[in-house]
């Protein structure tokens, strides 16, 4: 675990006022409490502990199906943390079709399993659709805008060309919002966000959508009334950093995802050669008698290829590709996350440029300056905790999508490796 | 029966050079020549090597040689050469004659091509197969001298024989059906092979574009830098490791060609079996009407139409001196005809059974070489499985070191 830099305190259903004011005194670690967590250790019950006081290191029942063997793997990946900490766990499946007058469309299941006392029950189950995500994010962004919401699987599909409702578009969708949940519940501030019990719990959602007054955090409505239009002085070279990777991040997936598809695209053609040359071999075989059997086993040797080879591309397409992707979008909007930023900061600077300009024997801070510092300090943790857990994820995530990738095929050459032997 | 010249000699076809020079209508020409090496297989206990005999031939010599033997055996399926042009190219290999790989792969047809003559029980006696192994000048005279091209059967001939001959062997019949067959799913398999071997040549070689931005991603990573790295270069030598596959591969299609040439040298013999009935047919046939005539003359009865016939009884009947002449003449022809036939007879069944016999040789012998070549086909797919398992297991624990 790296040495834990105290974040500054961050936003979160506070008033400013209970902030101890950033200036005050040389070094603000002592104050208040650790409302973000240092980066590599995920303490929710700490918070609770003191806001929504929750027993301490309640023992989560891991043997619940909520605590999915895809969640206990990242859990064992980390391993600063300890899974008796998981309080939340929360789950996508079960894809069901429903068929309207006006429209057809998909609905999944959202399961959650929590301890966590501002749940009501330990247990929900409620159908949720695309449109019920989508509005979850944007609600998300709103509400935390400094902090980075993980990425949607693509919203509209090229009718067409992909098929909505196939089994397999379906499940990979699935596969892409569980993860986008499951992103949601490991964060230390995301996770308590309203909208997001709401989502996980209400009965009738849509009612709740149309009453309009989100509850906004404190730090979350003043973001959203920063002004853009005001010209950045100089970016601290450490988020100037995080762009230009975040620039090259895209690209460098961006070139992946083309090289993936080509490759699938190769072997699909490959695929088709194949298809013809195993027949020929059983042709001849018939016109043989004493080299009938070699032939045969020949033919049903590139028969058996074929097989392995079209559930490697098939594999590829709807568990490789998605990922990528959803990295892509990632990338994109924490690249919006750091020009928001940029603009708080530069809106801070302007004012505080303008007060010095004043040239006034002010002893004290006017207050709305203040204000501009304090979001630019606390956007500028937040954003820097978030950015190292993201770090993080994003190293197990391509870990494991990357042995993935090599595991399928070499899954295919042993398919293949066994059926030549034979022959 | 005396040993196979291959056992008393080793031959190989161990160069291949460029040369230029003028051809017989003077002009410019280039072209490859080929050295053939040959020495006599001493016995172990001697200790001693013996010397290395060497001449150099060009592909024509070859093709004459070839010719020359299947005119000289017509019951012998006779190997075939190697291609004259490369055909069956996927997109990598080059269709020109004077490209370094073929001419290898040349090179190494025209030593197999000398080494099934040589191991033939009767092809390997001919002198003339000697002395194009042995004897550089002369060669050529020494070829044409044997008149072997007066004694080909025109191809026109042949053609004739095929659609009018009435009672062939049912074995050669059936024989003829296989070859056409064969040819046609041998010549079918390799122009489907060279396909699949394109289309596996691109799915390796886009691996290498992993290697290439692997390597630029690692740059801008901290922890996952070094195993992006490594993975990266296994991407490459996995992309490089296609051109030995399909190198190998391609010594597979030369031995599937091999039996597709092998399948027109067993036409051939068809061929020639189908001419003979013919000829054989045909002088039976003439035999029959010319007694036919003889006894027409003799008894005076005209049974069949006959222009003589019209005409005597036009322009007056012949004089029985002119009759008896004639029918002296038939009975000369008739007993020469018999004579023939017999002859005839006995040269067909002969052919019949020193053909059979050879056919049955080919039989084992193409069982045989084909049953190893699709082991090794099957082994070298294998072995190309063990490569790609190596790879990606290579690949995938420097992922898991990210």
């Amino acid at each position: 675990a790296a040495s834990a830099p105290k974040p500054l305190p961050s936003s979160g259903p506070k008033s400013l006022r209970e902030m101890p004011h950033p200036l005050a005194t040389s070094s603000s670690e002592e104050m208040g409490p650790a409302l973000t967590p240092s980066p590599d250790l995920l303490l929710p019950h700490s918070i609770a502990d003191k806001d929504l006081g929750l027993p301490n290191g309640t023992p989560v029942d891991t043997s619940s199906p909520a605590s999915s063997s895809s969640l206990l793997n990242r859990l064992q990946l980390d391993d600063d943390l300890d899974v008796e900490t998981r309080d939340l766990f929360v789950t996508v499946d079960d894809p069901k079709k429903h068929v309207c007058t006006m429209e057809t469309y998909i609905t999944y299941r959202v399961t959650t399993k929590t301890t966590r006392a501002e749940f009501d029950l330990p247990e929900y189950s409620v159908r949720r659709r695309y449109q019920d995500f989508d509005w979850l994010r944007n609600k998300l962004e709103e509400s935390q805008p400094t902090h980075l919401i993980p990425p949607l699987p693509e919203k509209f599909v090229v009718k067409g060309v992909v098929d909505r409702f196939s089994e397999e578009f379906v499940e990979t969708r699935r596969k892409a919002l569980d993860k986008f949940l499951k992103r949601i519940t490991d964060h230390p501030v995301l996770s308590f966000n309203e909208h997001f019990s709401v989502f996980l719990t209400a009965k009738d959602l849509n009612a709740y959508k149309k009453q309009g007054m989100a509850l906004l955090s404190k730090m979350g409505e003043s973001v959203k009334y920063v002004t853009g239009g005001y010209k950045l002085r100089s970016r601290p070279l450490e988020f100037a950093a995080i762009g230009d990777y975040l620039d090259t991040f895209s690209l460098k997936l961006g070139t992946i995802d083309r090289i993936a598809q080509r490759i699938i695209k190769e072997q699909l053609e490959y695929l088709v050669e194949l298809r013809e040359y195993g027949p020929v071999y059983s042709t001849w075989g018939g016109l043989e008698v004493e080299l009938s059997e070699p032939l045969e086993g020949v033919s049903a040797c590139i028969g058996n290829c074929c097989t392995a080879l079209e559930e490697l591309s098939e594999d590829m397409t709807e568990d490789f590709l998605p990922v990528l992707r959803e990295y892509i979008l990632y990338a994109e909007s924490m690249k919006n996350v750091l020009k928001k930023r940029d603009q708080v900061q530069a809106e801070y600077e302007a004012k505080l440029e303008a007060v010095a300009l004043k040239k006034e024997d002010r002893p004290k801070v006017p207050t709305d300056v203040e204000k501009c510092q304090d979001r630019v300090e606390c956007f500028n943790a937040d954003l820097k905790a978030d950015m190292e857990r993201w770090q993080n994820n994003k190293r197990q995530d391509f870990r494991q999508l990357l042995m993935g990738m090599a595991d399928k095929n070499i899954q295919y050459y042993e398919k293949v490796y066994v059926t030549c032997w034979s022959t | 029966m005396e040993e196979c010249l291959a056992k008393k000699m080793e031959i190989t076809v161990s160069e291949a050079e460029k040369r230029t020079g003028r051809n017989a209508m003077n002009i410019q020409e280039t072209y490859t020549a080929y050295l053939i090496e040959t020495r006599a297989v001493e016995s172990q206990s001697e200790g001693q090597c013996a010397p290395v005999d060497s001449l150099w031939r060009r592909y024509s010599e070859f093709e004459l040689l070839r010719n020359y033997l299947s005119v000289t055996y017509p019951h012998i399926v006779v190997p075939p050469l190697p291609e004259k042009r490369a055909d069956f190219v996927w997109h990598k290999l080059s269709a020109d004659n004077m490209d370094p790989d073929f001419v290898e792969r040349r090179r190494i047809g025209l030593e197999n091509f000398l080494l099934r003559v040589a191991s033939h029980p009767v092809l390997c006696q001919d002198r003339i197969f000697y002395a194009f192994l042995t004897q550089e000048g002369g060669w050529k005279e020494m070829v044409n001298e044997t008149g072997f091209q007066l004694k080909a059967d025109s191809r026109l001939k042949a053609l004739n024989a095929t659609f009018r001959v009435k009672n062939p062997d049912k074995r050669f019949t059936e024989l003829k059906h296989y070859s056409d067959e064969l040819q046609s799913v041998i010549s079918h398999l390799l122009r489907v092979r060279a396909r699949v071997a394109d289309r596996l040549y691109g799915v390796y070689k886009v691996h290498g574009n992993y290697g290439r931005v692997f390597s630029e991603w690692s740059a801008i990573e901290k922890e996952m830098g070094d195993g992006l790295q490594s993975a990266g270069h296994h991407m490459d030598v996995y992309a490089a490791s296609i051109d030995d596959i399909l190198e190998e591969e391609e010594h597979y299609a030369d031995q599937l060609k091999e039996y597709l040439f092998y399948a027109e040298a067993l036409r051939a013999v068809c061929r020639k079996h189908e001419l003979m009935q013919y000829d054989l047919e045909m002088a039976a046939q003439d035999l029959t009407s010319k007694k036919q005539q003889c006894e027409e003359l003799a008894t005076g009865t005209v049974r069949t139409f006959s222009l003589k016939g019209m005409t005597s009884k036009l322009f007056g009947q012949e004089t029985p001196e002119q009759r008896e002449a004639k029918i002296k003449v038939l009975e000369e022809q008739i007993q020469e005809g018999e004579e023939q036939l017999k002859s005839k007879n006995l040269e067909g069944r002969d052919f019949v059974k020193s053909a059979w016999a050879d056919i049955e040789r080919f039989k084992e012998q193409k069982n045989h070489d084909l049953k190893e070549a699709l082991i090794s086909y099957a082994v070298m797919q294998i072995s190309m499985c063990k490569k790609g398992i190596q790879v990606w297991t290579n690949a995938k624990e420097c992922f898991s070191k990210m």
